[in-house]
């Protein structure tokens, strides 16, 4: 690893490192004699620790590669590069066996609460089913009565195990698909976008449980949004990423206090505060351009085309990570 | 300024096999020629069917405008003929909707969709046409606008056909667009350059907008004045800046404190409002936002509170706004 590599300088193990982290998909042309085309570089080389108790935010718009990094985290997707430990151990390194005990450690809660529910089990199947899969609590009885208790941990009436997901709403199936995560005792959830999807009254319902038992459980989160709003409001650290590559990682406060990468510069000042006497003085200077094709990304720096310091020799060279201060690293050459 | 737009008292609703859905239940507001005016307010709220009555455009069955009226420039829009109405569509009133991917025919080339209101509403030949969306979409910011007419919607990005949605909107310099959470789809660069776009032609050419949005932030960003809505009612309408600076309304107050914020560091803890929106097939006498009040008082169970006036160009509809202030900064 280079020395520009964001591993923590603390002598504690990382619960989560992620190592030059790789996922290319294949582009396929033809009906009946297929050929690879090219390939979707999703994830290009990205590298970053998540500390135990740590919420790490990942962060970027659409087709940047944050999901395609959470599911490779989840061991849903092969790698095409790099590696994964998890607690020290090299998720590529294990068998059947070893995968599936891992995950009951490595949970994941997603974005979209409607179809994440199996419409035709009921909220009690849904939340029992990991303990089954995993032979937790093998006696029926038992395992209701974790239901209720995970149920009413997650806010919600005990007597909702016997409903159908429709008959609940946004906010409410989203605490389903949190008390599933948290079933199996997870230390680490990945929580993929897990409140874009809810009215604001409802969103700040959810963060707050989130956080609780965040809390209660000691538990380690990768938060993959795209609100940058709720990351500042939930993250110890955010790492921001574009077109496949880490662009910046910083402490919380520190990223949106004294943001350095262009991009991330553009993307703070795109969103927009609550607010009208401060975004009266604010400037809207507005990023030009759209994000290029992951297929075929600019050569040197992928962000060049559409960054306002851009000097010639961003077109060529590839700019690596580096610390700018505590904890703080750009991959910029012109910070 | 002239007021170009005036809903009174209008209802829309929805005849459900579950039941009447009152999703507008009697609003009022106006908008001035050139102002950009918000409708804040969450899902199910009716700040979309509020709009979608203004172009009468309710599906009917189930739906249907049950009262009051829509004077555009002078004009009951509720008593026009459905001829006279469809030329008031695209030409007068224009609108932008939310899914830039699904309100845009996708069998048909862009130049054709941008051309077919001009020579309906303007009466303009192809030539003519040609040439107008040539600089429509010039002017929306796409480049090589002769070659993009000729390409079909699944040629462009979710911003491009937002940018060309726009074009649309403008094409016949309407009066008023009405934009209906039009950039919700978009991601935050994007929804940036989309509604700075908006901001400037709507300036530059002096239309009018409505902004329909549960986006806080974009409303402080970009509007004038605001109505919040609440279970298919205004229940708080002002200048940007005083809505904000001084809500007066719980459900303003409640939505203000629980969306986390850019510029708030971390740790401080959000106050959601408890409890779900109601189910607007049971809604009773009171007013609809008592059971999740804390400033509920008897009186908010027996009768609807109607707006009133609390400051300058202000207007809440609560029974208890004079007590908010105080009660907040006892219960902080």
């Amino acid at each position: 690893m280079s020395s520009a590599s964001p591993v923590s300088k603390n002598s504690e193990q990382p619960l989560v490192q992620v190592r030059g982290l790789k996922k290319h998909f294949p582009v396929n042309e033809g009906a009946v004699i297929s050929r690879t085309v090219g390939h979707v570089k999703a994830v290009d080389g990205v590298s970053f620790d998540i500390m135990k108790g740590e919420t790490l935010g990942l962060v970027g718009e659409s087709g940047c590669g944050k999901t395609t990094t959470g599911r490779c985290i989840l061991m849903l997707e092969q790698l095409t590069e790099g590696q994964i430990l998890f607690d020290g151990v090299d998720l590529a390194t294990l068998d059947q066996k070893g995968r599936i005990a891992l995950r009951r450690d490595i949970q994941v809660i997603f974005q979209d609460p409607y179809s994440s529910l199996n419409p035709r089990m009921k909220i009690g199947q849904i939340i029992a089913e990991p303990m089954r899969v995993h032979g937790i609590e093998p006696d029926p009885n038992r395992r209701a009565a974790r239901v209720v208790e995970l149920l009413s941990v997650c806010g919600l009436n005990p007597k909702f195990a016997d409903r159908y997901p429709h008959e609940m709403s946004g906010g409410q199936r989203q605490r389903v698909g949190i008390a599933r995560a948290l079933s199996l005792n997870p230390q680490f959830i990945v929580c993929d976008e897990p409140v874009s999807a809810l009215d604001v009254s409802i969103q700040a319902q959810v963060i707050n449980l989130m956080e609780d038992l965040r809390n209660e459980f000691d538990l380690t989160f990768l938060f993959v949004a795209h609100d940058l709003s709720v990351v500042r409001h939930l993250c110890h650290r955010v790492a921001v990423m574009y077109l496949g590559k880490l662009v910046e990682i910083a402490e919380c406060d520190e990223l949106f206090d004294n943001p350095q990468h262009p991009y991330t510069k553009a993307l703070l000042a795109a969103v927009p505060i609550p607010d009208p006497e401060i975004e009266k003085n604010r400037e809207h200077s507005v990023m030009k351009g759209e994000i290029p094709s992951p297929m075929n990304p600019p050569s040197g720096c992928v962000f060049h085309p559409r960054c306002p310091v851009a000097v010639e020799s961003c077109s060529t060279g590839l700019p690596e990570l580096r610390e700018i201060g505590p904890g703080h690293l750009v991959a910029c050459t012109e910070v | 300024m002239a007021t170009l737009l005036q809903v009174k008292d209008l209802q829309t609703q929805f005849f459900t096999s579950a039941g009447t859905v009152k999703a507008v239940d009697g609003i009022s507001y106006s908008v001035e020629e050139g102002e950009t005016v918000a409708i804040v307010g969450e899902s199910g709220c009716g700040k979309s069917v509020g709009a979608l009555s203004l172009l009468r455009l309710i599906p009917d069955p189930p739906g249907r405008i049950v009262g009051g009226r829509i004077l555009f420039q002078g004009t009951d829009l509720l008593t026009l003929p459905d001829e006279e109405m469809r030329n008031v569509r695209g030409r007068d009133i224009a609108m932008v909707f939310q899914e830039p991917m699904t309100s845009l025919n996708p069998v048909l080339t862009i130049g054709r969709q941008l051309t077919e209101t001009l020579v309906h509403h303007r009466s303009m030949n192809a030539r003519q046409a040609q040439a107008r969306a040539v600089e429509l979409l010039d002017m929306v910011g796409i480049s090589d606008p002769e070659r993009r007419l000729l390409q079909y919607p699944h040629h462009f990005s979710g911003g491009m056909r937002q940018r060309v949605m726009i074009a649309m909107a403008l094409s016949c310099e309407p009066k008023l667009i009405i934009a209906d959470e039009p950039t919700t789809a978009l991601d935050v660069t994007i929804q940036a350059q989309i509604l700075e776009l908006m901001k400037d032609l709507t300036k530059r050419l002096g239309v009018a907008l409505i902004v329909i949005t549960h986006n806080l932030g974009v409303v402080a960003r970009y509007a004038d004045r605001v109505n919040v809505m609440y279970a298919g009612k205004i229940i708080e309408r002002g200048l940007a800046a005083e809505i904000y600076r001084n809500p007066s309304h719980p459900y303003t107050l409640g939505l203000l404190a629980s969306v986390p914020r850019l510029d708030q560091r971390r740790g401080e803890r959000l106050v959601p409002i408890e409890g779900q929106p109601p189910d607007l097939t049971l809604l009773d006498d009171g007013c609809a936002f008592r059971p999740r009040c804390r400033f509920a008082v008897d009186r908010c169970n027996h009768a609807t509170p109607v707006l009133e006036t609390v400051g300058e160009a202000h207007l809440s509809a609560c029974w208890e706004h004079a007590n908010l202030q105080r009660s907040a900064e006892t219960v902080s």
